[in-house]
């Protein structure tokens, strides 16, 4: 046996420092992915040590193993299915009573090796905490090691001694060491007495734990029971359960779920008293003074949108710079296949589809890259919970909570990123409302569209349409926030009731290794879907090839060639440059009409022109069309197809808005075309960021459809009710 | 249980800096729990530390750690003021 591999999972509180220690013992050894079926994020690092495997899963941060969050349900489950050989029970040493809870919890489950970490051992003695640590350790017959997680201090005794528990033969003492008031202790002992014929059924849950959420009423444990017993006896047994229930209600005039949670900060504060020691010492808090004016009345606002907007700055300014030079890259590239390949087809997939395809994902990764380290630093920081204690009242209006505010805002940007950064939000529906809206606020691919069309059509206003363009964005996402909180998405919100956990200076290290999470995540999910994307894209408006052309264009070029050789002999040397650039110039003109009717031609243009009806009633007319279509790949690519079909050059152009103005666009439909481009399908990219993080074919579908159908109604007001009102 | 003590009142009306005890915890479902099991259990003494500068979050410091809740939840807990 070469290597003996040992599981250990890490749980505590959020805040408790958890993730700090997982990133000290794994390092970058770590696999960043979803629990099955949820989008809880699962992290698991392996690495070789004392001559162990060890695979360290770092369960998500919860307060209770109560089955109520997603988190709570993952964390358990997997404390209870898989069975992993320690748990390690990350205790925050300066929140010691409320740290416990959970703690308790973990040790009542008496399946696994428990483990206690004191945690940050430092900030409490700085507090003044004294904790016996041994007395701890007795009282729950668990041991207790403290650790100094951000300055790696005792992980490594840690890891010994959770490797000592897992090789030792001894099973978890059987003693019970958690003990309720004696009526609950009888009804315990009640439950336990019916379940002890059927310890050996298969999934059945350790007895005394059994019978403790049998009287919690605990759906998930009833469903494990209905599965695991013969019918007779589940019945006898829930009966039982519902009976005692009864009467531990009558007796305290309470829920017995609610009586236990009582009863077991009644324990702990029982605990607190033998082990907790606190010598009053005066001292500044400074975190506390900190957020005295990070959330102050009249500050906290102006600083907060201060670091939005350095942020949004930092993002996307900066980002711009690696963002061209990327470009720069990807064009490059294709210049040089350009020149180095033989024309074939295979050239146009490689340059056209795949290169300019996959080019327009990693151009993006500057911005995630910088956009993730800026969260990562609000959250390592602590100021993340801050943005949502300000921003709160007014996201609840929408049915959001307050953590929805940054993804919505990052929205203006670029939905990739904005989307990925819903995962802060911890409960479920309030992410998936915030993924589902965030594609309406206007992402900076849409500005270039709207410039051509407003700049063309309003002049002077263009300004102030376009401003209403985003304030039409935002009010529907409103809308639709509102709209889907009453019916797809309802329920109870979330409670709000948050920790504020004190202001800590983040660690480098951390900060570098949550960026490159997300950035791994994003390039190499992304760059498989996105590549075949982009060859459909490609190939539908590639082929077919062979269809008639209005005129021989190769035969005509010839022409044109012969008729300037044939000038340029005549000319004078004066005339020589003039000339020149006149047979560029035609030429080009040239082989964009060659383009435009190619594209025409295309399987895109035959789309284009087939569903042309469903445009029509919004003023769109098929060249419209195609170019909408064409924008799912990316929106930049609207302006540059309604440039080839015009056959004209370069995206906003005075060739381009002459060419508008001629094919019978209107103030009015250019208008609807872009509140069209506003709100339909979002791009490719987004698409699947969608799929990725809503963790389902259905929510992505939903919002293709969604914000399709919503885009069209709009489109179909605003240019019919226009000319009703008599505007054109 | 009478919660109509005198000094009895809902946490939603406790001003800035104000001590209060808890009496008892309503509501229901998951944000009772939630609010339980984060240690707001009856008898557990708290301080308003502060209210959101659109009044409503609110901020409040239990057990040595700081919790947010919505003032439409605080208004579940009823409280006695102390001092």
């Amino acid at each position: 046996m070469a290597h003996a591999e040992i599981t250990i999972a890490l749980a505590g509180n959020p805040n408790s420092g958890k993730t700090t220690i997982f990133n000290n013992i794994t390092g970058t050894r770590q696999k960043v992915g979803n629990w099955p079926g949820v989008t809880v994020e699962k992290k698991e690092g392996r690495i070789k040590k004392f001559g162990y495997d060890l695979k360290i899963i770092d369960l998500p941060g919860i307060y209770s193993l109560a089955p109520f969050s997603i988190e709570e349900i993952v964390a358990r489950d997997y404390i209870l299915d898989e069975c992993p050989d320690v748990v390690i029970d990350i205790i925050d040493a300066s929140n010691l009573e409320r740290s416990l809870y959970l703690a308790t919890q973990l040790r009542e489950i008496g399946r696994s090796n428990v483990l206690f970490a004191l945690n940050m051992s430092d900030v409490a003695h700085a507090r003044g905490y004294k904790i016996d640590s041994a007395k701890l350790s007795e009282l729950l017959d668990v041991p207790v090691l403290e650790t100094i997680g951000n300055k790696n201090q005792g992980v490594a005794a840690l890891l010994q001694k959770a490797i000592e528990m897992a090789e030792s033969e001894i099973t978890p003492s059987k003693e019970r060491k958690v003990r309720y008031s004696n009526d609950i202790e009888s009804a315990i002992d009640d439950l336990v007495l019916l379940l002890a014929p059927h310890l050996n059924a298969e999934g059945l849950y350790e007895p005394r734990w059994t019978s403790v959420k049998l009287l919690e009423n605990d759906q998930v444990v009833l469903n494990r029971l209905k599965a695991a017993l013969p019918e007779n006896p589940f019945a006898i047994l829930q009966e039982k359960a519902a009976s005692l229930r009864e009467i531990l209600q009558q007796r305290y005039n309470e829920d017995p779920e609610i009586v236990l949670t009582d009863e077991r900060y009644g324990f702990i504060a029982g605990i607190m008293k033998e082990v907790f020691t606190t010598s009053p010492r005066k001292r500044i808090d400074m975190s506390r003074s900190i957020d005295k004016v990070l959330t102050n009345r009249f500050v906290g606002f102006p600083i907060f949108l201060f670091f939005i907007w350095a942020m949004f700055q930092l993002t996307f300014t900066l980002g711009a710079y690696p963002m061209d030079w990327i470009d720069a890259g990807v064009a490059g590239l294709s210049t040089l296949l350009g020149r180095a390949l033989p024309e074939s087809l295979l050239k146009d997939l490689l340059i056209n589809g795949i290169i300019a395809g996959v080019g327009s994902v990693i151009v993006f990764l500057p911005n995630i890259l910088i956009l993730f380290f800026c969260i990562a630093l609000f959250e390592d920081t602590g100021y993340m919970s801050r943005c949502a204690f300000l921003m709160d009242k007014i996201m609840h209006l929408i049915g959001l909570h307050g953590k929805s505010f940054i993804p919505m805002l990052m929205g203006f940007g670029c939905n990739v990123p904005a989307i990925m950064a819903a995962r802060t939000l911890e409960s479920e529906k309030d992410r998936l409302l915030t993924i589902l809206i965030t594609p309406f606020m206007s992402c900076s691919a849409k500005l270039p569209v709207y410039i051509v069309l407003a700049g063309t059509f309003f002049g002077p206003r263009a300004g102030s349409v376009i401003f209403i363009i985003y304030l039409v964005g935002i009010l529907i996402a409103v809308v639709s926030g509102r709209l889907f909180r009453t019916t797809l998405l309802r329920g109870a919100d979330a409670p709000f009731v948050m920790e504020l956990p004190p202001y800590r200076v983040p660690m480098l290290k951390s900060l570098l290794i949550h960026m490159w999470d997300r950035s791994k995540m994003f390039l190499r999910k992304m760059g498989g879907i996105i590549l075949i994307g982009s060859i459909i894209i490609w190939a539908l408006s590639v082929f077919p090839r062979t269809f008639h052309y209005s005129r021989d264009y190769p035969a005509a070029l010839a022409r044109l060639e012969a008729v300037y050789a044939q000038k340029a002999a005549d000319a004078g040397p004066g005339e020589k440059a003039v000339l020149k650039t006149e047979r560029q110039d035609r030429r080009l003109e040239m082989q964009r009409a060659m383009r435009a009717e190619e594209t025409a031609n295309s399987f895109m243009g035959m789309i284009g022109r087939t569903i042309a009806p469903v445009f029509a009633p919004i003023g769109i007319d098929w060249r419209g069309g195609v170019s909408l279509l064409a924008g799912f790949v990316a929106k930049e690519i609207v302006v540059s197809t309604l440039g080839v079909l015009h056959a004209v050059d370069e995206e906003g152009s005075e060739a381009l808005r002459q060419a508008l103005v001629k094919s019978g666009m209107t103030p009015l439909s250019a208008f609807s075309m872009m509140i069209f481009v506003l709100l339909y399908i979002p791009c490719i990219a987004t698409v699947v960021t969608i799929r990725r993080e809503s963790n389902s074919f259905r929510w992505m579908f939903f919002s293709i459809g969604y914000t399709t159908l919503v885009a069209w109604i709009m489109s179909f007001i605003v240019y019919n009710g226009g000319r009703l009102l008599g505007f054109s | 249980m009478n919660h109509r003590d005198i000094n009895a009142t809902r946490l939603s009306k406790v001003v800035e800096g104000q001590r209060a005890r808890i009496v008892a915890v309503g509501g229901s479902g998951a944000l009772r729990r939630r609010i339980l099991e984060m240690g707001m259990t009856k008898g557990t003494e708290l301080l308003v530390e502060k209210y959101a500068p659109l009044r409503d979050p609110m901020e409040i410091i239990v057990k040595g750690f700081h919790i947010s809740l919505r003032v439409e939840e605080a208004s579940e807990i009823t409280v006695e003021i102390v001092e």
